[in-house]
């Protein structure tokens, strides 16, 4: 009876809703779609508008879409960065530079998920805590970290320098391996998590079924581990892939002049050269140039999620 | 150390503005710009709280403009940003009725500011300054000899002698709009013109000691150059003499020059300018008016070693300053700095361009 009086006002309500075609499991859904439409889908739509508009003096410092009644637009900003060079060039290095840091990290990442599964429980727990401990800190901070210890007088140098590995200071601030050092630091837990996530899963019996039909640990890791892990690769590649491409802070404090990275060309063409459309096509263009490896990560999860 | 004290203060004020929210002024200025006490006697005397807030580049605080809304009161853009932001709308003009102490400003450099602002309608000069070089004295005797004098664009812009000094750091500000000028001026050409040809020529002269240079940068070299880790900046006179001060509180063995080159600098001024839609315009107004006393003029120039517009400041400002040829220049000196030239959109893009080709050889 009780659950009856409880229940009647939601039936009521779920009634209502269903003249109208709307089920809860819409309703469910809906939240997330209001989330990707407020803040994804709007500024993009923001920034599509803005890159096809002309760079102006006023404020704000473009053309106006719609002038009396028609619409402007111009896909002169697209046309310009295809004819220079620079901006094919900054993506290609962007790109580069973002698949050698995944691969360092999954080198690193990998061996270090690997020990941290295989960890018996509480010693797991504290594990696990340490790779997210530096969450805690600014991000901004720790990179400033960074730079204290690779500058031509820093931690490092003065370390390599006392115990005689060197006798001139190494010049790693302001080069790429600098940059190197920041995205691969930054982003290993982001390589970590989801590895761990996948190599935690592992079915102890499958090892030993390798090693009764006579394969050694080496060919086991290779032939079973390995494999069974390719999920967890490639959604913590896609993890540290993605947003090093664009990353702008590491290259920017960490990096020389010559280090070429897609996120320092946007904040030329926005800041020093004023040129908001220009700047917004770019950005619409890496958009569109990290579809891709979303589309796989993607996929990866969906494989991950059935096995 | 100075800039942890400041931190402090800033924080204090921003503590403090919550509590009154109406009776605010939030002032929008340069990193490192202002004496340790300004805010605290401003407040005293108006009760109206400061939300101090800082910015490192004219770029950053331009985009902040041209999008509108920023929220702050008082805004420091130098004069050359300054004439193309009026251009986009976003100052409002002062109303100099509420601005008795203008009359404690110098009459030639208020002048030389209304060459970027017609009548000085729309700011009044806070400190101005030079661009020229700044260097680790010991380092450059060590690599190019005792009797080396730095008077010369040569220690940045003379390949052979720029690379001797690669290996402990040389760096340029990032500014295209002040660095290509300095580079044509090296080779001669008129530091202001528009003309493609002259400005490539700089580039080009930019792009051959590029090799030399360890990063561009507006505010980084005043920490590096103070603890050694470079010996040569490109950098604003007034950050020079910070990092020499620095230098000198750290007691860590670096001495720091600064020099306006013979073949001349660029002048520029900083500018007191209120946005367009600044939410408290009288208070914007009181805190200019402050700044404008010449005691508080005279306490900022002795603090951030730059020179300021205050004619009536002057008898207060320490003679060790007044004094500096690298802060007031001797009229010779003077004779030969140039002031910069605001670009038209398209000569913009090509300065621009050719920086980032300067910077990241594409």
């Amino acid at each position: 009876m009780t659950t009856l009086q409880a229940s009647s006002p939601w039936r009521k309500t779920a009634a209502l809703l269903a003249r109208f075609g709307l089920t809860g499991r819409m309703l469910v859904i809906a939240v997330p779609m209001l989330w990707l439409l407020v803040f994804f889908l709007v500024p993009f739509l923001v920034v599509l508008k803005i890159s096809v508009a002309d760079p102006m003096i006023a404020r704000p410092p473009y053309s106006p879409l719609f002038v009396d009644g028609s619409i402007q637009a111009t896909i002169g900003n697209y046309a310009y960065m295809w004819e220079d060079s620079l901006y094919i060039n900054a993506y290609w290095s962007s790109i580069k530079i973002a698949f050698f840091s995944t691969v360092l990290a999954l080198l690193i990442g990998y061996p270090m998920s690997y020990y941290i599964a295989r960890s018996p429980e509480p010693k797991r727990s504290l594990l696990l805590l340490l790779i997210v401990l530096p969450f805690w800190t600014s991000f901004l901070l720790r990179v400033y970290a960074w730079i204290g210890i690779l500058k031509t007088k820093g931690v490092l140098n003065m370390l390599l320098m006392k115990f005689g590995l060197i006798n001139e200071p190494l010049i790693i601030m302001q080069t790429d391996v600098a940059v190197y050092i920041g995205i691969v630091y930054t982003y290993l837990p982001f390589m970590i998590l989801p590895l761990y996530a996948n190599l935690v899963k592992l079915d102890d019996a499958l090892l030993e079924a390798s090693a009764d039909l006579g394969a050694g640990p080496i060919s086991t890791f290779f032939r079973i581990t390995i494999p069974l892990s390719l999920p967890g690769i490639v959604a913590g590649s896609m993890l540290v892939f993605i947003p090093a491409i664009g990353e702008f802070v590491i290259p920017a404090l960490l990096g020389g002049p010559d280090t070429l990275m897609i996120g320092k060309i946007l904040w030329t063409e926005f800041f020093a050269n004023r040129d908001w459309p220009v700047a917004s096509a770019v950005a619409i263009a890496m958009l569109l140039l990290l579809v891709i490896p979303i589309m796989l990560l993607r996929m990866a999860q969906t494989k991950g999620a059935e096995t | 150390m100075k800039r942890s004290i400041l931190l402090a203060t800033t924080v204090s004020f921003a503590a403090g503005a919550v509590a009154a929210q109406d009776n605010v002024v939030n002032v929008y200025n340069w990193s490192d710009y202002i004496a340790e006490d300004t805010l605290e006697k401003f407040e005293a005397e108006t009760g109206i709280k400061v939300v101090y807030d800082v910015f490192d580049s004219n770029e950053v605080l331009e985009a902040k403009m041209l999008t509108g809304s920023s929220g702050y009161d008082v805004v420091v853009p130098t004069s050359d940003f300054l004439q193309r932001q009026v251009a986009a709308g976003a100052y409002q003009p002062l109303d100099k009725s509420k601005l008795p102490n203008l009359v404690n400003m110098d009459a030639d450099l208020m002048a030389g500011a209304a060459v970027y602002d017609a009548d000085n309608e729309y700011a009044v000069i806070y400190m101005w300054g030079t661009t020229g070089i700044g260097y680790n004295v010991g380092a450059i005797a060590e690599r190019l000899g005792e009797d080396y004098e730095v008077n010369s664009w040569d220690l940045v812009f003379n390949p052979e002698i720029v690379s001797k000094l690669a290996d402990c750091g040389v760096t340029l500000l990032d500014a295209p709009t002040e660095m290509i000028p300095a580079a044509m001026n090296y080779l001669g050409l008129d530091p202001r013109s528009t003309d493609k040809t002259d400005l490539e020529a700089g580039a080009a002269l930019l792009e051959s000691v590029r090799p030399s240079i360890r990063y561009f940068h507006s505010s980084q070299y005043i920490n590096d150059l103070a603890n050694g880790d470079i010996c040569v900046s490109v950098g604003w006179s007034g950050d020079v003499f910070q990092a020499l001060y620095r230098a000198e509180e750290a007691e860590n063995g670096v001495e720091i020059g600064y020099v306006i080159p013979d073949e001349g600098a660029l002048q520029w001024f900083d500018m007191l300018a209120i946005p367009v839609d600044a939410p408290h315009a009288d208070n914007a107004h009181t805190f200019i008016n402050f700044i404008m006393d010449a005691q508080i003029t005279a306490d900022i120039t002795n603090y951030v070693w730059y020179a300021n517009g205050n004619a009536a400041s002057m008898p207060m400002v320490d003679e060790e300053i007044t004094s500096n040829t690298g802060i007031f220049p001797t009229e010779a000196a003077s004779a030969k700095l140039w002031s910069s030239k605001v670009y038209d959109a398209r000569t913009d893009r090509t300065v621009t361009r050719l920086w980032t080709k300067v910077k990241t050889g594409q």
